[in-house]
């Protein structure tokens, strides 16, 4: 499995990375201007309010772009080539993630792929993608 | 107010080496000031503002006490490689406002022999934008490159004639770390780093430095030194936008217009343009978002030597470039700007000097294409323009 090193989390993404070991992806949305927020956030970045609510996105979007690094460092030394990319979410926002499970050769932009996650062993899970089963 | 003739560039100095193992960033800092001084006739004691990026310390005040200065006025924004750009920009609105006379800008960094730990506070993108085994820059960019080429076309063929054409000016500097030329073959058969960027896509790492001297029209008229006079200044920064990113298109769509407007000029008049190039596929999506061609059609724009001084369709970075020549401190702002004076001056080499170079452009582009970073356009005239 590719490494999954444990992220910086802080008083405003807590309940976010709670969420992923819960295997769920939790989004905001601001309840003035009624975007999605991406990523995590205590105010709206349209209207800075601080009324936003989350909700349980989708697990599913296409690749809107993505990078094989032939050869990682640090904690991903060893990890042969992996995928970076951004997945566009069924929900919107574009993020940035990896792909894995999947044929290198095969990726493609606009690819259907699902969630899954990797727990990182200390309280927090990484949102990755697959190819969609189905 | 504008900026347009308010200031000029009367100093340039790039650090001559690309290994420094025997200076301190520090003392790099010192050696370019005082040459872009000596290369303006000024001196240290003629100073009186200071900038800088993010790298020299507690904002400016480490390195004004490191010169033992007591500037009227400084200046430390960083936007990674185009903070050197802010920087023109920025001093030659000090000095249309009367708040100094002399202004230093400085770069150094040793990234090949040095510690080379350049460290922020984490922004609330912190787990979100990083991660993911990004190590690099060319991780990112990739991405850009990627959907540029899954949108408009673009080859890796394309990408490749922007290294070509770097690589070809670079042959006539001595100083350059890769001084010879090579082809779109060589280019496609270096290793992959981060599809569909290879290694001869990336720019150079190399210790080093520079610095420019911007001075008010007055002192520019004391000095016996061609001066290049500062016409117009833009400035951006594009980031993720909220998820909404789009990877086609740089901060250069913002600074360009701004640049040209205060200028007074459009992209016709520019017989010269230094063009951030960390990366080829920086070079190709900045040449179409300062509207040099259609967007999508920078691929066409650089083949057949478009790119190439001093006939080609918009002669760029004939120093060799970041790709070629240097990138101090992962940095290719000041160069930018240098190899335009030199250009303004007449004082390139014969071999890719542009005749009768009377306009000429700068751009830098600090952070990642491929998350946020910032975008800054200088265009330069002669003294006389």
């Amino acid at each position: 499995m590719l490494p999954a090193p444990a992220p910086v989390i802080n008083s405003t993404t807590a309940e976010f990375w709670k969420a992923t070991t819960e295997g769920r992806f939790i989004l905001q949305r601001c309840d003035a201007c009624d975007i999605v927020l991406w990523f995590p956030r205590r105010n709206c970045p349209k209207c800075w309010t601080e009324n936003v609510s989350t909700f349980d996105a989708q697990q599913t979007g296409t690749i809107y772009s993505f990078t094989v690094v032939r050869k990682g460092t640090g904690a991903f030394k060893d990890a042969g080539p992996f995928v970076i990319a951004y997945v566009e979410l069924a929900d919107g926002p574009r993020i940035m993630t990896n792909i894995v499970d999947c044929d290198i050769d095969a990726l493609h932009i606009g690819m259907p792929v699902e969630m899954v996650f990797h727990d990182t062993g200390e309280g927090s899970a990484l949102y990755r993608f697959r190819p969609a089963s189905r | 107010m504008t900026i347009r003739g308010a200031a000029y560039v009367a100093g340039i100095y790039e650090h001559p080496r690309r290994d420094i193992p025997d200076r301190t960033l520090f003392e790099i800092h010192t050696e370019v000031a005082l040459g872009a001084l000596a290369d303006a006739g000024l001196a240290m004691s003629d100073v009186d503002a200071v900038f800088c990026d993010g790298t020299a310390g507690f904002g400016p005040m480490s390195l004004v006490e490191h010169f033992g200065l007591r500037p009227s006025y400084f200046d430390s924004t960083e936007t990674g490689g185009s903070s050197y750009l802010a920087h023109v920009g920025h001093a030659a609105a000090a000095i249309a406002a009367g708040k100094c006379s002399v202004a230093l800008i400085t770069l150094a960094g040793k990234p090949r022999t040095g510690r080379h730990e350049v460290s922020f506070a984490s922004g609330s993108d912190a787990g979100f934008e990083s991660g993911w085994g990004i190590a690099g820059a060319p991780h990112t960019y990739a991405l850009a490159a990627q959907r540029h080429m899954y949108e408009f076309g673009t080859t890796s063929a394309q990408l490749a004639e922007i290294k070509v054409a770097a690589s070809i000016h670079a042959q006539y500097n001595p100083n350059a770390y890769l001084p010879y030329a090579v082809t779109v073959e060589d280019v496609l058969n270096s290793p992959l780093v981060a599809d569909p960027l290879h290694r001869l896509d990336c720019c150079v790492v190399t210790d080093g430095g520079g610095a420019l001297i911007v001075v008010s029209p007055e002192v520019a008229r004391s000095l016996n030194r061609t001066s290049a006079k500062i016409l117009g200044h833009g400035e951006a920064i594009k980031h993720t936008n909220n998820g909404g990113i789009d990877l086609t298109y740089t901060g250069a769509v913002w600074s360009g217009p701004r640049a040209f407007a205060e200028a007074g000029v459009s992209v016709a008049d520019i017989k010269y343009a230094s063009i951030y190039d960390s990366f080829t596929i920086t070079v190709l999506q900045t040449i179409e978002d300062l509207g040099f061609c259609e967007k999508g059609q920078g691929g066409k724009f650089v083949m057949d030597g478009g790119l190439v001084a001093p006939f080609g369709k918009l002669p760029f970075n004939t120093d060799g470039g970041g790709l070629c020549n240097n990138h101090p401190s992962n940095r290719g702002g000041i160069t930018k700007v240098i190899e335009a004076v030199r250009q303004m001056r007449g004082e390139a080499h014969p071999a890719v000097q542009v005749p009768n170079c009377q306009i000429s452009l700068a751009h830098g582009t600090g952070g990642s294409l491929g998350s946020k970073h910032g975008s800054v356009t200088l265009i330069l005239g002669q003294e006389d323009a």
